[in-house]
């Protein structure tokens, strides 16, 4: 049994993939906790797929895809607003626009791109175990950017979540602090993108948040419940993926949905009070 | 809170306008330390905007807008996301979160302050319960303790009543006026209009202006009543009113 556990990590590359998938699973509840309580599950979803053709763009010309990803996030961020406000458009609207077109640009780039030796269904699905050394760091130095910023912005996050008209009086500038959290949210998604591939980033994003949410009377406990779903659910994802030979993002997002399936079955706080 | 306070709110000729709509008009009033001020009128009447006008969170379109002390805006429970799960203790140790900067720890001396807050409104023993596992009145009276944690002198208070029963509404009214006998101003916005005379000292009637302001009794008669509830579609513009 032991065997089975230890014995791919003979490989470096499954070295590799096993730091990505800790750090991805530990930081997409962690910033999810703040995504599922604001409300922002689809904004997410749109950011995550929205990124796709700054990504691809930074492919093509050479770059790596983290540095373009960042921007992109926080440029479709802007956007999305923009379009919503310009329009009088639902928020929802605005953002399903954006989303739509920006992933569609982003598929079009792959297509047309000869120079782009990169698989479409690696960006869609996660391909954890091809992760490079550089990935690794990386990915380490945007998780400790994210923490830090969490870390430094936990107070006015935590008030503007809970009480946004309150924090407003108190002097929190309300749009100024959703746009860090959308930009440490970009950051997250090109850290995840690269285990859960982009169209189950949601399954990391959301489901270990949302057990954490099940469980916890607290929020940073949210976070910790997350982050322990979320890694237990990366590292299953992994095993699952080099034993029998799946994507990634599929097989962790199964073993997440599966366990907040689990922590449904005492029935939550939500359920039975009053959410007024 | 000290004798010799010199906290208040001064409001002149203020015009505010809310989505586009002038939703309020030519208010003037002004208040000093120690008094408790019911703010009535119907809903749409500006109550919310007023507050957010004085809270300086909505700039007025015209007129001055002066507050001296630090203010403290307890929540409508509309405007509350209780989708985020938070203790008790966690929503009086906000009131604490700005006090030594935005990127400062809350240390010991906070959670002291926070105890006697909560101490001070009879919550201290639930301080580990689920803001969603409160009744409604027990809700506000956290959101007023995390105005002491605030160490305001200034509370405004919206739609405070909306969802307590009577008998909370009481309490609560009893807190405020501990409150307002330490010197505080204490706004409190309600269409409740249950008990006036026994609840507040200033009364101040809104219909978009001012139509009355002053003690209970002096202010409801029923002319001012017909002008806030009644009659809405006449020229309120050609009635005269006393304004303070």
């Amino acid at each position: 049994m032991l065997d089975y556990l230890l014995d791919p990590f003979e490989y470096s590359f499954m070295v590799r993939a096993l730091i990505v998938s800790v750090l991805v699973g530990a930081m997409c509840p962690v910033i999810g906790a703040y995504v599922i309580t604001r409300g922002r599950a689809f904004m997410g979803d749109a950011l995550a797929h929205s990124v796709l053709p700054g990504m691809v763009g930074a492919f093509m010309f050479g770059f790596s895809p983290y540095f373009a990803a960042v921007p992109a996030g926080v440029a479709v961020a802007v956007l999305m607003g923009a379009v919503s406000r310009r329009t009088g458009l639902q928020e929802d609207t605005a953002i399903g626009i954006v989303f739509a077109g920006m992933f569609a640009l982003g598929l079009v780039m792959l297509s047309v791109a000869d120079n782009v030796n990169v698989g479409i269904e690696d960006l869609l699905l996660g391909k954890v175990l091809g992760v490079s050394s550089t990935d690794v760091l990386v990915s380490l130095g945007l998780a400790t950017v994210v923490l830090l910023g969490l870390y430094l912005f936990h107070q006015q996050l935590v008030y503007t979540t809970f009480d946004p008209v309150g924090a407003r009086v108190v002097g929190i500038r309300v749009g100024r602090v959703e746009y860090v959290l959308l930009a440490l949210l970009a950051l997250v998604i090109v850290i995840g993108i690269q285990a859960a591939g982009i169209v189950l980033l949601m399954a990391m994003l959301i489901t270990p948040a949302a057990a954490g949410l099940m469980l916890a009377r607290r929020f940073v406990w949210v976070m910790v419940i997350g982050a322990a779903v979320g890694v237990t659910s990366a590292v299953s994802g992994l095993y699952l993926s080099y034993y029998v030979d799946l994507p990634s993002g599929p097989a962790m997002a199964l073993v997440a949905t599966g366990i907040f399936a689990l922590t449904t079955i005492p029935r939550g706080r939500f359920a039975r009070a009053e959410v007024a | 809170m000290t004798a010799g306070a010199t906290h208040k709110i001064c409001v002149h000729n203020v015009a505010a306008e809310r989505n586009g709509f002038r939703a309020l008009t030519n208010i003037s009033f002004e208040v000093g330390p120690g008094q408790l001020i019911g703010v009535v009128g119907p809903n749409g009447g500006g109550k919310s905007t007023l507050f957010d006008t004085v809270a300086g969170v909505l700039p007025a379109v015209r007129g001055e807008v002066e507050v001296s002390g630090e203010l403290a805006y307890v929540p409508q429970r509309d405007s509350i996301n209780w989708h985020f799960p938070a203790t008790v203790l966690d929503v009086v140790m906000m009131g604490r979160y700005h006090k030594g900067g935005w990127f400062h720890r809350t240390g010991k001396r906070d959670r002291e302050i926070a105890r006697d807050s909560l101490e001070r409104v009879g919550l201290w023993e639930r301080r580990g319960m689920n803001m969603i596992d409160l009744s409604g009145g027990q809700r506000q009276r956290a959101f007023i303790a995390r105005a002491l944690a605030q160490e305001a002198s200034i509370l405004l208070l919206d739609e405070t009543f909306s969802g307590v029963d009577v008998g909370a509404q009481e309490g609560i009214i009893r807190v405020l006026q501990g409150l307002r006998d330490e010197g505080r101003i204490v706004m409190l916005a309600t269409h409740d209009l249950t008990n006036m005379a026994d609840r507040f000292d200033l009364i101040l009637c809104l219909n978009r202006h001012v139509c009355a302001f002053g003690p209970p009794r002096e202010t409801f008669n029923p002319l001012v009543l017909e002008e806030l509830y009644g009659s809405h579609g006449v020229d309120l513009e050609r009635k005269s009113h006393v304004h303070a």
